[in-house]
């Protein structure tokens, strides 16, 4: 008999494997083979866990010692010490300090508690991402199970809506209204889409989800196929993210071997089959109707709205479009029931929250942390402070398109409510940090740019606005603007975010116009004084040289 | 000029295509990507086989070499023209930007002598850039094919460069 005594786990997100963490994993299988110590140990791939600094990580279990960064020649002192006499090697340990807070709670002590409230994360780390025994043994298709047999399609609907949970993807709509206006809605068939399409940029937390933990997107999209009466679900992963592909495509296959997917789920009558779909480049392909219009082989450009999706989706027919991070509450959701939910976070926003840090913070990656917590607390605790003690400047929340917020606003909780009556949006979690040496210029223009390359071109405002825009920032920078150009840029965002098709060209200029509200005096020393002040606009430089992008 | 797409037999990836993602509406993206990666870009002629093959279930709506071209010009990760060996893409995000990018992406361009959006001339390299690659966490980042670099520094530059042919 083989018993297992202790386990490996290789760190194997996107960023460990081109560090050499195959390369590790494949040392540790030779050097445990090595020391015939395979039928005691066994090794395993854990998705990242969050943390940036240490990579490749490797955790130890069940001393919970967290190795990294692990190169291939430190595996046999590893094997040699830890695993084979039993002592665990200091030299090589990842150094506590490093560790973000998602590792180090994994090293935590008995009894004290883990740093962060993972709801959604549950498993991530944990399980493996391509084992669907992992998955059962961590309370998986339990809250599947829950709803076929104990529950009617509605009251999977009221379970939802009690709980109170709102849209991850942006926009914060409540799932089990929209849930609701598809299983009311006539017509057959209808569809179950997840949004995969994360593009925003500095969002990654659903690819750490679908990388992490996919058997639970397949089962919360399997709930809201029976929940609105669809057989058909379709996940629309972004074609930049090829491994969480990998993992959800065997995922779907695992589950159908297990017969918790496809035809006669759980013995009941209900079926319900999965299409993975990767798409090809495009952000605004993470509009839901652009997405849908994508689906259908098409270019993806959004649909003039209504009908919403509800009622007119894919192919015609009422379908339910639910982002990543929103599926991923679903079976917590049916398993602890919706009044735990609603104890986690803030009144009128419950639940827990996945961010993402990044900038100039000492730790970048991703937490999860239950609603109402401060910026600050965020830099602080999470990221453990600005990098090289600088000061903090502003924080870009919610990705390209979201809000501005200057250094002063950093002691407001971070719900969606408070956030919104502070002009903030919370958007797709992602936090900027940027330090007292970014300029607003160059950070406009970035970010115009982007806007400029991704609008799809179907509306005018945003077609020619998003040109100009970057445009006028870019005269800024070289020194060739004028004063007026500033209100200039303030009528044509206006006009964008006002008759702008969808929400790409709505808030292409969020950033932009919180720059101007936030920063006016810095944008006016570019134009007026010809001063840069961080020392990165082309009017700084000594010989000025044409921009060079396209 | 389409070199490479004389080599391997279009129709053939097509019909493999076509076998592994259905002859229906929503398999003509993944389609366009497999043949992309076949030939390394789409090559025009490919889009009347597709044609052929897609079956759409309503009446009166049908589908032209048009709609094709529509969908393939617009996706990033296409391109209707040959590229070279190696194909950089370099993230312009502002996380990317933000963490030390702007440098790396000047010295990137001086080390491949090439602007954004040029091949070079012995077909090596071709230099695009993208957007948000969701690896943030270690901008900042660039493609090279389907390997993956992050945290670079502009000292790094030349020794990634040098791993390929």
């Amino acid at each position: 008999m083989k018993v297992i005594r202790s386990m490996v786990l290789v760190s194997v997100d996107e960023a460990s494997l081109q560090l050499g963490a195959q390369e590790v994993f494949r040392t540790f299988l030779d050097e445990i083979e090595a020391f015939g110590l395979s039928n005691q140990i066994a090794v395993t791939t854990i998705r990242d866990v969050g943390m940036h600094s240490d990579l490749p990580l490797v955790i130890v279990y069940p001393d919970a010692a967290v190795y990294g960064p692990v190169k291939v020649e430190d595996v046999h002192a590893i094997v040699e010490e830890h695993l084979y006499k039993g002592n665990i090697v200091p030299s090589l340990l990842a150094m506590m300090s490093e560790l973000g807070p998602d590792v180090s709670w994994m090293r935590r002590r008995r009894g004290a508690m883990p740093v962060q409230k993972r709801v959604v994360l549950e498993r991530a780390g944990i399980v493996d991402p391509e084992s669907i025994e992992d998955y059962i043994v961590y309370d998986g298709f339990q809250a599947l199970g829950k709803a076929l047999t104990q529950m009617t399609p509605s009251q999977v609907i009221a379970e939802v809506d009690k709980s109170g949970l709102q849209g991850r993807g942006g926009a914060g709509f409540p799932t089990g209204r929209k849930w609701s206006f598809v299983a009311s809605t006539p017509g057959f068939p209808k569809y179950v889409i997840c949004n995969a399409d994360e593009s925003e940029p500095g969002t990654f937390k659903d690819r750490l989800i679908l990388e992490g933990d996919p058997f639970s997107i397949i089962e919360a999209m399997t709930i809201a196929g029976y929940a609105i009466n669809a057989q058909e679900g379709y996940i629309y992963i972004r074609g930049e993210y090829p491994l969480a592909y990998r993992r959800i495509e065997n995922a779907i296959l695992q589950a159908e071997q297990h017969g918790l997917l496809g035809d006669h789920i759980f013995g009941t009558d209900f079926s319900f089959h999965i299409h993975p779909h990767a798409g090809a480049g495009a952000y605004i392909c993470g509009e839901e109707t652009a997405l849908i219009e994508s689906l259908e082989g098409k270019r993806g450009m959004p649909r003039a709205r209504p009908p919403y999706p509800t009622t007119f989706g894919l192919f015609g027919q009422p379908t339910v479009v639910n982002n990543v991070e929103t599926l991923a509450n679903i079976g917590p959701i049916l398993r602890n029931g919706p009044v735990w939910y609603r104890e986690l976070g803030s009144p009128k926003s419950t639940g827990t929250k996945v961010y993402t840090i990044l900038g100039n913070v000492n730790f970048t990656g991703l937490i999860e942390v239950p609603m109402g917590i401060t910026l600050r607390e965020v830099i602080d605790i999470y990221g453990k402070g600005m990098k090289n003690d600088k000061k903090l400047k502003l924080v870009q929340t919610g990705g390209s398109s979201g809000t501005i917020a200057p250094a002063s606003l950093q002691d407001t909780p971070m719900d969606f409510d408070s956030f919104r009556n502070a002009g903030v949006s919370l958007g797709s979690g992602a936090l900027l940090v940027c330090d007292e040496d970014t300029c607003v210029v160059d950070l406009a223009k970035v970010i115009l740019r982007f806007f400029r390359n991704e609008c799809c071109g179907k509306c005018t405002p945003c077609r020619i606005g998003t040109l100009r825009l970057y445009e006028i920032v870019s005269q800024i920078s070289e020194g060739h603007a004028s004063l007026a150009d500033l209100e200039l840029m303030s009528k044509i965002s206006e006009a964008m975010s006002e008759v702008s098709n969808c929400g790409l060209g709505q808030t292409a200029s969020t950033a932009l116009l919180d720059i101007l509200k936030y920063f006016r005096a810095e944008i006016e020393a570019h134009i007026v004084d010809h001063i840069c002040q961080a020392g990165v606009c082309p009017i700084s430089m000594p010989s000025p040289e044409p921009d060079l992008v396209p | 000029m389409e070199p490479e797409a004389k080599e391997l037999d279009l129709s053939s990836v097509v019909e493999k295509a076509v076998q592994e993602h259905g002859a229906e509406r929503d398999a003509i993206i993944p389609i366009l990507r497999d043949i992309n990666q076949a030939f390394g870009y789409l090559p025009i002629s490919a889009l009347p086989e597709i044609r052929r093959r897609i079956q759409i279930p309503e009446e009166g709506v049908f589908l032209a070499d048009s709609h094709l071209y529509s969908a393939a010009s617009f996706y990033q990760m296409f391109s209707l023209r040959p590229l070279g060996r190696h194909i950089i893409r370099f993230c312009e995000s502002a996380p990317c930007h933000v963490m030390g990018g702007r440098q790396v992406f000047q010295t990137l361009q001086e080390q491949v002598g090439l602007k954004p959006g040029e091949t070079s001339e012995d077909q090596k390299w071709s230099l695009l850039t993208t957007s948000c690659l969701g690896v943030c966490g270690v901008g900042p980042v660039f493609l090279v094919d389907d390997d993956l670099y992050g945290g670079v520094s502009p000292e790094r530059i030349p020794e990634i460069l040098a791993r390929y042919e």
